[in-house]
């Protein structure tokens, strides 16, 4: 080894022979350990070729059955698979539920973190919400529709659906199933949030107390602009929660597969309808429209919905303090103009 | 506590470590290899001597915050025990003693920060110019007497966002960011930057992300954010420890330097930081004040055994 002097440059790493640890052998382990460490291995690859079996299965299934006239077409009414349309009223139906569903649940369940963990008095008012809020994330969605139908078709909220001529009150329609899934995905949001200001440090508190700031402009010009990505992806998974319910639809949007505006927006939303998920199970062979293709197109559509949906969460997410630095670090150039 | 023999019998005169004479090891007794050895102090004054003496004189000294017989507690735990302590603008009062002797609480106990928590109570008056501090609105309070906390604790936004967020009185001084870089509030910001001495090392980009300066930075600009809101006082509850020996020294000299504006309060472990900043020192033992003086007859000649004890031990 020669020391470096300025003839010779610093060495690049030693010259003598490198050795980096190899994986770990099980040869020398118990039969036991062995026996559940490919047990992990087996059922991690297995939840993978589950997930990659469907998603290529559908899609298969779905774009052998899909057209793109069939996004802008309405169901209609006819026994062969030719004659029953598209589904453009499912596809509108999902995203006007979702839009209803995520307004009520996003700031609901935002001021309900933003109390428990910021507020919390009385403790026994708290300890009560919490326990409120594991309740409803364990209510099956069947369980909250039945109950929506029962509350929405009194007749002081038969604002929110449309009546019969004899004045009983269908608690079916868009507002009262995107109130239902309000309430459906409230605990998600309340989660993300509560648990993002809980990780905070109070020392952000204190600093912004210190500035002489009161808890609410700490609230909402320290806290919540620090906890921005864990708001939209509780949001996102809020909207995940509701594209995907099937029983909150079928009870409370009624049964069919088209939308029935009774005149303008305000008559759509007073009106029934149905989403992708209804119309699937309409489609499906347990349904009544039984016309399995035009299922395997519509479920294809709310899969690339989901999958859009969840990707949007992992890039909402995303360390932004990594991502921002350039592609170029990655392969160890850290070159003036990538900085 | 022996007051009256100390009164009798001054104590030995001990300069604080830096500028002490050369101590001579004891000559080894046996044959063990070890020859006596010099530990040689460099012959020029001391850093703490020097910037001591480098002070720039104030002008006026005077009386705005008044503790009289302070006692507070957390829970049924009294951690400050009958402090009466004056503070003064164009000076920098130093509270030291060892962990948990109750500095940071009466600290905090300034501007009322012990109220957030839980089970905080209190006695005794704190005044600020002669008004008690409990009949202020807490805010308003709060923003004249600002803190400065040990850890850095920028807020997860800009530089620029930092320092504009402390200036307006609640909500920061509007809300999108365009119109927020008004011509005023842009010299406001630039100015409290250069205050705390920042300035010249973001100017080029105040729109980066403060959690991305380095620790030294990072506690310049809480301190450009305290001063943004124009306090009347300061405190500063350990600024330095956390940070290195050249942040730290930066951070003492602006300090040293705000001293003629505002009146300063430091909590500090570090006693040579202590005597190379403040203009009196307060030392606290288990809640209680053991002494109150000029920042050189707490260190050179202290009256109390317990500020001897605790001023020399941890000189060595």
């Amino acid at each position: 080894m020669v020391a470096p002097t300025a003839d010779a440059p610093i060495s690049r790493g030693p010259s003598l022979p490198i050795a980096r640890p190899g994986r770990e052998s099980t040869r020398s382990w118990p039969l036991l350990d062995r026996g559940f460490y490919w047990a992990c291995w087996a059922t991690g690859i297995g939840l993978c070729l589950i997930a990659a079996w469907v998603v290529l299965y559908m899609m298969v299934k779905g774009l052998a059955f899909l057209e793109p006239s069939m996004l802008v077409t309405s169901p209609k009414p006819e026994i062969t698979q030719q004659g029953s349309g598209g589904f453009f009223d499912p596809i509108v139906g999902t995203f006007v539920i979702v839009a209803i569903g995520t307004a009520l649940a996003v700031p609901i369940g935002m001021g309900i973190a933003v109390w428990l963990s910021e507020y919390a008095r009385p403790g026994w008012l708290a300890r009560t919400v919490e326990s409120a809020l594991e309740t409803l994330a364990g209510v099956p969605s069947v369980v909250l529709a039945l109950f929506g139908l029962l509350v929405f078709s009194r007749g002081f909220l038969g604002f929110l659906s449309e009546s019969s001529v004899s004045g009983g009150v269908t608690g079916t329609s868009f507002l009262t199933a995107g109130v239902a899934m309000g309430v459906l995905a409230t605990p998600l949001v309340v989660a993300a949030n509560y648990e993002a200001l809980a990780l905070l440090p109070s020392r952000l508190r204190e600093g912004s107390h210190a500035l002489g700031k009161t808890r609410i402009t700490t609230i909402r010009y320290v806290l919540l602009p620090a906890i921005r990505a864990s708001s939209a992806t509780g949001g996102v998974l809020a909207m995940g929660r509701i594209v995907g319910d099937t029983a909150i639809i079928t009870i409370l949007l009624g049964g069919g597969v088209n939308t029935e505006p009774n005149g303008g927006f305000l008559g759509l939303l007073r009106g029934t309808g149905a989403t992708l998920t209804s119309y699937i199970f309409y489609e499906s062979p347990a349904g009544e429209g039984n016309s399995h293709e035009k299922a395997y197109a519509a479920a294809f559509v709310l899969l690339l919905i989901v999958l859009a949906l969840n990707g949007l969460a992992v890039w909402i997410a995303r360390d932004r303090s990594v991502a921002r630095r350039s592609i170029w670090s990655a392969f160890g150039w850290d070159l003036p103009w990538t900085r | 506590m022996g007051s009256a023999l100390d009164s009798l019998t001054p104590p030995p005169i001990r300069r604080i470590a830096l500028d002490r004479a050369p101590t001579v090891a004891p000559a080894p007794t046996g044959g063990n290899g070890h020859g006596a050895t010099v530990v040689s102090e460099p012959s020029q004054p001391s850093r703490a001597a020097r910037l001591r003496a480098s002070r720039p004189p104030v002008a006026s000294v005077r009386e705005r915050m008044q503790l009289e017989s302070v006692w507070l507690a957390y829970g049924e735990n009294w951690v400050v025990r009958d402090v009466s302590l004056t503070v003064r603008e164009g000076e920098v009062l130093a509270l030291i003693g060892a962990s948990g002797s109750g500095k940071t609480t009466l600290l905090r106990s300034l501007n009322r920060l012990t109220e957030i928590t839980e089970g905080a109570a209190r006695a005794g008056r704190v005044t600020l110019d002669g008004e008690d501090v409990h009949s202020l609105e807490v805010n308003s309070l709060r923003r004249r007497v600002s803190m400065v906390f040990q850890q850095p604790n920028p807020f997860p936004m800009s530089i620029f966002d930092n320092v504009a967020y402390s200036l307006a009185e609640q909500s920061p001084a509007r809300g999108r960011r365009r119109r927020r870089r008004s011509p005023e509030i842009e010299q406001a910001v630039i100015e409290a930057l250069r205050r705390a001495g920042l300035y010249e090392e973001v100017a080029g980009d105040l729109g980066r992300p403060a959690l991305r300066l380095s620790g030294g930075q990072q506690q310049r600009l809480c301190i450009a954010r305290a001063l943004a809101a124009k306090p009347e006082v300061l405190l500063l509850d350990e600024p330095c420890s956390a940070l290195d020996p050249i942040s730290t020294a930066t951070i003492e000299e602006l300090i040293v330097s705000l001293r003629s504006q505002v009146a300063i309060v430091i909590v500090t472990h570090n006693l040579q930081q202590a005597f190379r900043v403040a203009d009196h020192v307060a030392f606290m033992h288990l809640g209680e004040l053991v002494e109150y003086g000029a920042a050189e007859q707490v260190f050179d000649r202290p009256t109390q055994e317990r500020t001897r004890e605790y001023v020399s031990g941890a000189f060595g």
